[in-house]
């Protein structure tokens, strides 16, 4: 019972911030519903058992994703005024698709019926509760032995990602005075003259 | 109504996606709207996931979610760079104006 | 081997010339030519000697052609004395062309073009009246059509030319059309297109009916008229006559030879030649009395007011086919072919004749600018006078004899046709005389009306011009009583002997010399004083012509625009079929299949591909709608096909 109005209140405030996400007016609103939005997945997926990925939802999606949204809104010179006009042009016929879309996909999921041998193509069972390992750690038993290879590359995958937002939004600068060492390093004496200057006077 | 089963889930997976797809073709004006979205497409498949994984009582799931949450990170990264880089060069970022590809 | 000879030597003489022109030349072109005509002629006499006078019958089979069920068609050369009267007059009428034209094309940029084309033309109507079946009679047929077309066009730079050229050749179209359905027509009833093999076996099929939209008609009846069709287009008769006047596009000597001795004789021959077949429908037979004497009358009327020389001789001819056609149709066929021997000569010679003047008036050929010649070109002069007293029938010249047979037997005949024909034949006469005296008068004698330039031009034409002229003069005068007993004479059944038959109850031949004194007479008064108006009229009292024409306005101006049939023609064919061709043109061949088909298959593709391209908008959310629209086609599918 109480696990039932939890999950609506979680699932009737995800889609109601995603409605919002999709028709805020101001960017930054929009932000922080996808905000709002990704804390109430997380707990849907705390219900579902799945606590790691709950937290790391909260932490990478919220705390790292949607700030750098956060970032980039505020970072673009958005002009707000023109950001509304032609919304409701193309909204009949993409509503009606879009509701198309959605009608059969609850019509298929609303229907779904396990096959009966389905239990035999379980790859990673769950472990028992009773064993005493934590969803965490039985997400890491699995991540580090049999999908170590698959985590190595998503780390190059992120890495390839920092190297190339880097590459494309690097600027250089006219006028910044920076320090290059191998000029400093290869500086002899030739490089410096004494001048013998009168008191008041220039150069 | 009150037991919540597999379906709930999928069904509520099934209107977010629904909602990113929306916000995609409807948004005429904002290309961070248009990264959002696809950021609630992604969460419904996660959330997808997930769900099946607590039902079969399969925890691959559960990592093909840490996968999708990685790439998921990397290309929000990278799209908003594109966005940065496209408004210092034009100066807008309305999807409208945005038609150079136009066959 | 002399008659192999005769009819291919001309063909030899074409090809010669016609594609080795430019290596023999000029000259080269026109001895070949004459000479294979020459020869040709000479061997005309004796063929005529053997066939005619020695009352034979000859078939010399050269090839076989189609063989295939009942139908045999060959190549074989028929010799009797249709054929050898035939081919005197074609051969050598053609012969003096060939001379004249020596002379008088002699300034010409394309002569051994045009001596080939005459050789040519004469190769075709040699094949003609040598024909042993129908197929072989329509093959030479069409190769005169197509000599005419190509001769009345040979000035082909001039657009009236070439205009006639194809309303000569059109118009015989439309009679060739009834001459095929003829020939359609005999093989379906006797089963062969030979000559003998019809003429045998018609007497039996006389009564045969055919059972046709809703009606009975009698077979032989609708094969007559169906191949009298094809006669009434090749020889200009009333109805299919409009191209005649214009073929005078063409050079003289294409005039004289064409146009007034050969080609359109052709269909008087073929009526002959069929005489068998006629005979035996009255319904035939009264049809072509009908036109030919409506002919007679219709082109002596307008004849009467043309003002141009060739025009005039050219009605002139016209009338006297007329005349030739309705003898046959009052069975009197033999009289009919000896006025189409006899017209030969003095037509072709009032043709050239004209064709020296024209060349003496440095190429006038309006009469009204003629006059007081006659001192200048007395040897023309003498000769178109013996031309014009031979073809208004005056005593002891050739057209005397022919002629008035012709009007005794339309009246010995009996019938009301016969009668009628007769009152209009007669009525032609006195016209006949007199546009020919008019002619005579306003070109030779009286004050001239042209410029001093033109007259201090006048001369006579060259010999080889004048020989000719006095060759067919000499036929002009002594063809008629040399010939009139072999034709209609004491000895007609023995020269014709089985050319041509007649009925018994068809007795206009027989009964020739029961007619009575008046009956006689008749042409020849109207003769005298058609030739003595013409004198009052254009040489005594030369204002009155005008003052006539002025007064009967209306009646003038149908004559000379004659009786408004080209206008006729033009309204109702000629016109509706540009406009059917526009349409179908325009609308069927442009809109409808080139529109259904290349060219609306390109514009297509080019409006799709433009349509298409239109999804390739630029824009972000345009192809994720396409996108999300194939995902919800595919997740349809799924649904409802998914097993």
């Amino acid at each position: 019972m109480i696990s039932a109005l939890i999950f609506y209140m979680f699932a009737g405030l995800l889609v109601a911030a995603g409605v919002m996400v999709i028709s805020a007016r101001n960017p930054v609103h929009a932000v922080l519903f996808l905000i709002v939005c990704f804390f109430n997945a997380a707990g849907l997926f705390l219900l579902l058992g799945a606590e790691f990925l709950a937290m790391v939802l909260v932490v990478v999606y919220v705390g790292a994703v949607a700030v750098l949204f956060l970032f980039v809104v505020m970072l673009l010179d958005i002009n707000l005024v023109e950001l509304r006009e032609g919304f409701l042009q193309y909204l009949p016929l993409g509503a009606l698709v879009g509701l198309i879309l959605l009608c059969e996909l609850v019509v298929l999921f609303g229907g779904w019926h396990f096959a009966p041998n389905v239990e035999d193509i379980v790859q990673h069972q769950v472990p028992a509760a009773a064993a005493g390992i934590s969803n965490t750690e039985a997400l890491g038993r699995l991540l580090y032995t049999d999908y170590a290879y698959l985590f190595q590359a998503s780390g190059l995958v992120l890495l390839v990602a920092m190297i190339g937002s880097i590459m494309l939004t690097h600027r250089r600068r006219e006028g910044v005075r920076k320090q290059v060492i191998a000029q400093q390093v290869a500086r002899n004496r030739s490089s410096v003259e004494v001048r013998k200057v009168p008191t008041g006077g220039g150069i | 109504m009150f037991e919540i089963g597999l379906a709930h889930y999928l069904t509520v997976a099934a209107i977010l996606f629904t909602l990113g797809v929306f916000g995609i073709f409807l948004n005429r004006k904002n290309v961070i709207i248009i990264m959002m979205s696809i950021e609630l497409i992604l969460l419904s498949v996660n959330l997808n996931l997930v769900t099946f994984s607590s039902f079969l009582n399969d925890l691959v799931g559960q990592v093909f979610v840490m996968f999708i949450l990685t790439v998921a990170a990397a290309e929000a990264a990278i799209g908003l760079a594109i966005v940065v880089v496209f408004f210092r060069n034009r100066g807008t970022i309305a999807v409208e104006e945005i038609s150079q590809l136009k066959g | 081997m002399i008659y192999v000879a005769a009819v291919f030597l001309p063909l030899l003489g074409a090809i010669i010339a016609g594609l080795f022109g430019r290596f023999i030349g000029d000259r080269g072109a026109q001895i070949v030519t004459c000479l294979g005509l020459g020869i040709s002629a000479a061997l005309a006499v004796p063929i005529f000697n053997d066939i005619a006078l020695g009352h034979q019958t000859i078939t010399v089979p050269v090839l076989a052609f189609i063989h295939s069920g009942t139908v045999d068609v060959s190549w074989a050369l028929k010799f009797d004395t249709l054929t050898a009267v035939m081919m005197i007059v074609v051969t050598w009428v053609s012969f003096m062309v060939h001379v004249y034209s020596v002379g008088y094309m002699a300034h010409d940029t394309s002569i051994p073009r045009f001596m080939s084309y005459l050789s040519l033309f004469t190769f075709f109507m040699l094949m003609l009246v040598t024909a042993d079946n129908l197929v072989q009679l329509f093959f030479g047929w069409e190769g005169v059509g197509v000599a005419s077309y190509l001769l009345i066009g040979f000035w082909y730079e001039r657009p009236s030319a070439c205009a006639a050229a194809i309303k000569a050749f059109v118009v015989n179209r439309v009679g060739d059309l009834g001459f095929a359905l003829g020939i359609f027509g005999a093989y379906f009833l006797f089963d062969s297109i030979s000559f003998d093999a019809i003429f045998a076996a018609a007497p039996a099929k006389a009564g045969t009916v055919v059972h046709f939209f809703g009606c009975d008609w009698g077979a032989i009846t609708i094969v007559a008229l169906l191949l009298f069709v094809g006669a009434m287009g090749k020889s200009a008769q009333l109805g299919l006559h409009t191209w005649l006047p214009d073929a005078m596009e063409g050079p003289t000597p294409v005039s004289a030879l064409i146009h007034a001795a050969t080609m359109v004789t052709a269909g008087v021959f073929m009526v002959a030649r069929m005489s068998p077949l006629f005979e035996l429908s009255n319904t035939a037979l009264m049809v072509v009395t009908l036109v030919g004497a409506a002919t007679a009358f219709f082109a002596a009327t307008v004849g009467c007011v043309q003002n141009d020389i060739k025009r005039v001789i050219a009605y002139s001819t016209c009338s006297q086919l007329g005349y030739m056609f309705f003898a046959i149709g009052v069975s009197a066929y033999q009289a009919a072919i000896f006025h189409l021997f006899t017209h030969a000569f003095f037509k072709a010679l009032l043709f050239l004749g004209a064709g020296s003047v024209i060349h003496a008036m440095s190429d006038e050929q309006d009469i009204r600018r003629m006059g007081g010649i006659w001192r200048h070109v007395k040897l023309t002069w003498v000769l178109m006078w013996i031309g014009s007293l031979a073809l208004a029938g005056i005593p002891f010249f050739a057209g005397f004899y022919s002629k008035d047979t012709i009007l005794e037997a339309a009246w010995a005949s009996g019938s009301d046709v016969g009668h009628l024909a007769f009152v209009l034949g007669v009525a032609a006469a006195f016209m006949t005389a007199f546009y020919s005296w008019r002619l005579l008068i306003m070109v030779f004698h009286g004050t001239p009306r042209a410029d001093e330039h033109v007259m201090a031009h006048v001369h006579e034409s060259p010999a080889v011009m004048t020989v000719p002229l006095m060759g067919l003069a000499a036929g002009a005068v002594g063809a008629g009583f040399i010939a009139k007993d072999w034709f209609v004479g004491h000895e007609q059944v023995e020269f014709w002997s089985k050319a041509i038959s007649v009925l018994p109850q068809h007795p206009a031949m027989a009964d020739l010399h029961h007619v009575p004194e008046w009956v006689s007479l008749a042409p020849l008064v109207c003769a005298v004083s058609g030739i003595a108006l013409a004198y009052v009229l254009y040489s005594f009292l030369p204002s009155l012509p005008a003052a006539i024409a002025g007064r009967m306005r209306g009646l003038y101006l149908f004559l000379l625009n004659k009786w408004y049939f080209d206008e006729l023609y033009d309204a109702l064919f000629v016109r509706p079929a540009f406009v059917i061709g526009r349409g179908l043109w325009k609308g069927g061949d442009g809109a409808l299949i080139d529109g259904c088909g290349p060219d609306g298959v390109a514009a297509a593709t080019q409006v799709i591909a433009r349509r298409v391209a239109r999804m390739q908008s630029g824009y972000l959310y345009h192809y994720a709608f396409a996108m999300l629209i194939g995902v919800a086609a595919f997740v349809t599918w799924y649904i409802f096909n998914a097993r």
